[in-house]
């Protein structure tokens, strides 16, 4: 008999699984569950988006393409970045189409961790930044950001976590799950830390589209910041794609031709029909965009002064669809809370404490639902907390 | 004029003063006043419940009707319009441009109900050159809402 605890890899065995999905196993045993769980719109990929997909399918256009993607896809892709964030980037060196945002990410880390160096990891964040900086070789420093801060990186923390070993910040903004968002301002201060150093920055700009009080900012446009910046993206939230797996890198070329090479050996190239709804999308999606970005907006203002009333206090998101309530108030522990809301009032959100350090006494709601569904989730919610 | 408010209610009639004042960063009572005003005004008509009477036990079937009419003095096609309209089975009546003039939609519980409103009430009225009627033989999507969509939410959770 094979024996697995000798065959598999021990870090990988030792990564523990994402803490969103267990509890969504769990949600998904019980009927009758109102969930706010999710973290993808639920919006329909516009419609001549997805035509610009099956068109390419009609026409046949079912091989491989560039490793990097589509010429076209990466000047697009250059173009929008210019146009919305004014940082360029050459479409032959400097751009990479990638499986969604979810292989940027990986490619960043894989590409330029060496073992032992130190990323530091702000959280509440996204799940997969410490798995897969650890998997890369990596050491995660993990960076815990305040609801007092509004969840921004403190520049005197930032300073203090690093060491000669720090090799990059991760930059999770507009955050998920928090819904901070980090301003020019705020950046430049964090932009000053880094200046003079060999520090990149992964800024995982996934959301950059869905702010509510000014426009995101792209720390690589801040002076300096450019050379040291990976910057990963992606359609999924924008264009409510996240189906197609389409996301990007774009990094100054002695990085990008690094990455280039893991996604050539590992990948070879992103979906080639995902690849011709993305230039549709890049080329015609603004209004789209807008029109979503408007619907999260009034759903964030409901959502947050629903909470507000019930009594449940948060910090009033700034970007992406996510809202971070403190329910730490109630003597129990944010797993307790969510458990509990879930197994006696059927509603479910998701325990901080799936988001790192800092988390555990919030709950990630996400708000891309229907006004109809939220207030119903709502109400089960201001059930359960009269009970506390 | 508050479009954006206009366009909220479209699509969801139930949402009240309150809930539309916070999703719109306004004043409940200001947004109750302007909700009036439109009421008053004509603005807003009505709401209205969507029914797909295909999940009933109702028998209902749907034609759209397209008339021809001779145009009348003075009045242009209005009189014939209110004539048309003034049947409680008669859904909508839209000024068409093109082939034909008027656009009927009429709603009955069977095709012989439908048939006898076409031959005994609309092909009668002097000013009716001609008629064509269609029946709907199923809605797919109607007023933006689609009759058969799953609502089932499919999402993976990440
Ligand atoms: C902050 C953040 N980054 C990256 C991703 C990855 O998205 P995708 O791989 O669909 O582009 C997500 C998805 O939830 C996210 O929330």
């Amino acid at each position: 008999m094979i024996d697995y605890g000798k065959v598999l890899s021990r870090t990988v065995v030792e990564t523990p699984k994402s803490g969103i999905r267990k509890f969504f196993d769990l949600m998904s045993t019980m009927k009758d569950v109102v969930g706010l769980t999710v973290g993808e719109p639920d919006f329909q990929t516009p419609w001549h988006i997805r035509e610009a997909g099956i068109a390419s399918l009609e026409k046949g256009r079912t091989y491989y393409t560039a490793n990097a993607g589509l010429m076209e896809l990466r000047q697009e892709i250059n173009n929008y970045m210019t146009r919305r964030f004014s940082v360029s980037y050459d479409p032959a060196s400097e751009v990479i189409v990638t499986v969604g945002g979810s292989e940027a990410i990986d490619l960043a880390f894989r590409a330029v961790i060496e073992a032992g160096d130190e990323i530091i990891i702000p959280t509440p964040s996204f799940v997969c930044y410490a798995p897969l900086a650890r998997i890369a070789g990596g050491v995660p420093v993990i960076l815990e950001t305040k609801f007092e801060d509004k969840f921004k990186i403190d520049p005197e923390a930032l300073k203090a976590a690093i060491t000669p070993k720090t090799k990059m910040l991760v930059l999770p903004y507009p955050n998920n799950p928090t819904g901070a968002i980090m301003t020019r301002q705020e950046l430049s201060e964090i932009a000053e830390i880094l200046r003079d150093t060999n520090i990149l920055v992964l800024s995982d700009e996934i959301y950059a589209e869905m702010t509510y009080t000014g426009d995101h900012c792209s720390i690589a446009s801040l002076e300096g910041m450019w050379e040291r910046t990976i910057i990963a993206s992606g359609f999924s939230k924008a264009y409510a794609m996240t189906g197609w797996r389409m996301g990007y890198l774009c990094a100054p070329a002695p990085i990008a031709e690094q990455m280039l090479k893991l996604h050539q050996y590992g990948i070879m190239s992103s979906p080639t029909t995902a690849q011709f709804a993305a230039i549709e999308a890049l080329k015609n999606g603004e209004e789209d965009i807008r029109m979503m970005v408007n619907e999260y907006n009034r759903r964030r203002r409901y959502i947050y002064n629903g909470l507000k009333s019930i009594g449940i206090e948060s910090f009033e998101p700034e970007g992406a669809f996510y809202i971070f309530p403190k329910i730490g108030d109630y003597g129990l522990t944010g797993e307790e809370f969510c458990s509990k809301l879930l197994y006696d009032y059927k509603c479910a959100i998701v325990p901080g404490s799936a988001f790192g350090q800092g988390g555990e006494n919030f709950a990630r709601i996400s708000y891309a639902y229907s006004i109809q569904h939220i207030t119903q989730a709502l109400e089960r919610i201001e059930a359960f907390v009269k009970t506390l | 004029m508050n479009t954006e408010l206009l366009k909220l209610l479209e699509n969801d009639a139930r949402l009240t003063a309150s809930q539309l004042a916070v999703m719109l960063d306004g004043d409940a009572e200001q947004i109750a006043k302007e909700l009036e005003e439109y009421e008053k005004n004509g603005t807003i008509l009505g709401y209205k419940a969507i029914v797909d009477w295909e999940k009933t036990e109702q028998e209902s079937v749907t034609a759209m009707i397209d008339v021809k009419l001779t145009p009348q003095r003075d009045r242009g096609f209005d009189r014939v319009a209110e004539k048309i309209y003034n049947y409680p089975e008669v859904k909508s009546v839209y000024l068409m441009s093109g082939a034909y003039d008027l656009s009927v939609l009429i709603e009955g519980k069977t095709m012989k109900e439908v048939a006898f409103f076409v031959s005994q009430k609309l092909a009668p009225i002097e000013a009716v050159i001609s008629t064509a009627t269609h029946f709907v033989l199923h809605k797919y999507k109607d007023k933006g809402v689609l009759y058969d969509a799953s609502e089932i939410d499919e999402r993976g959770n990440v």
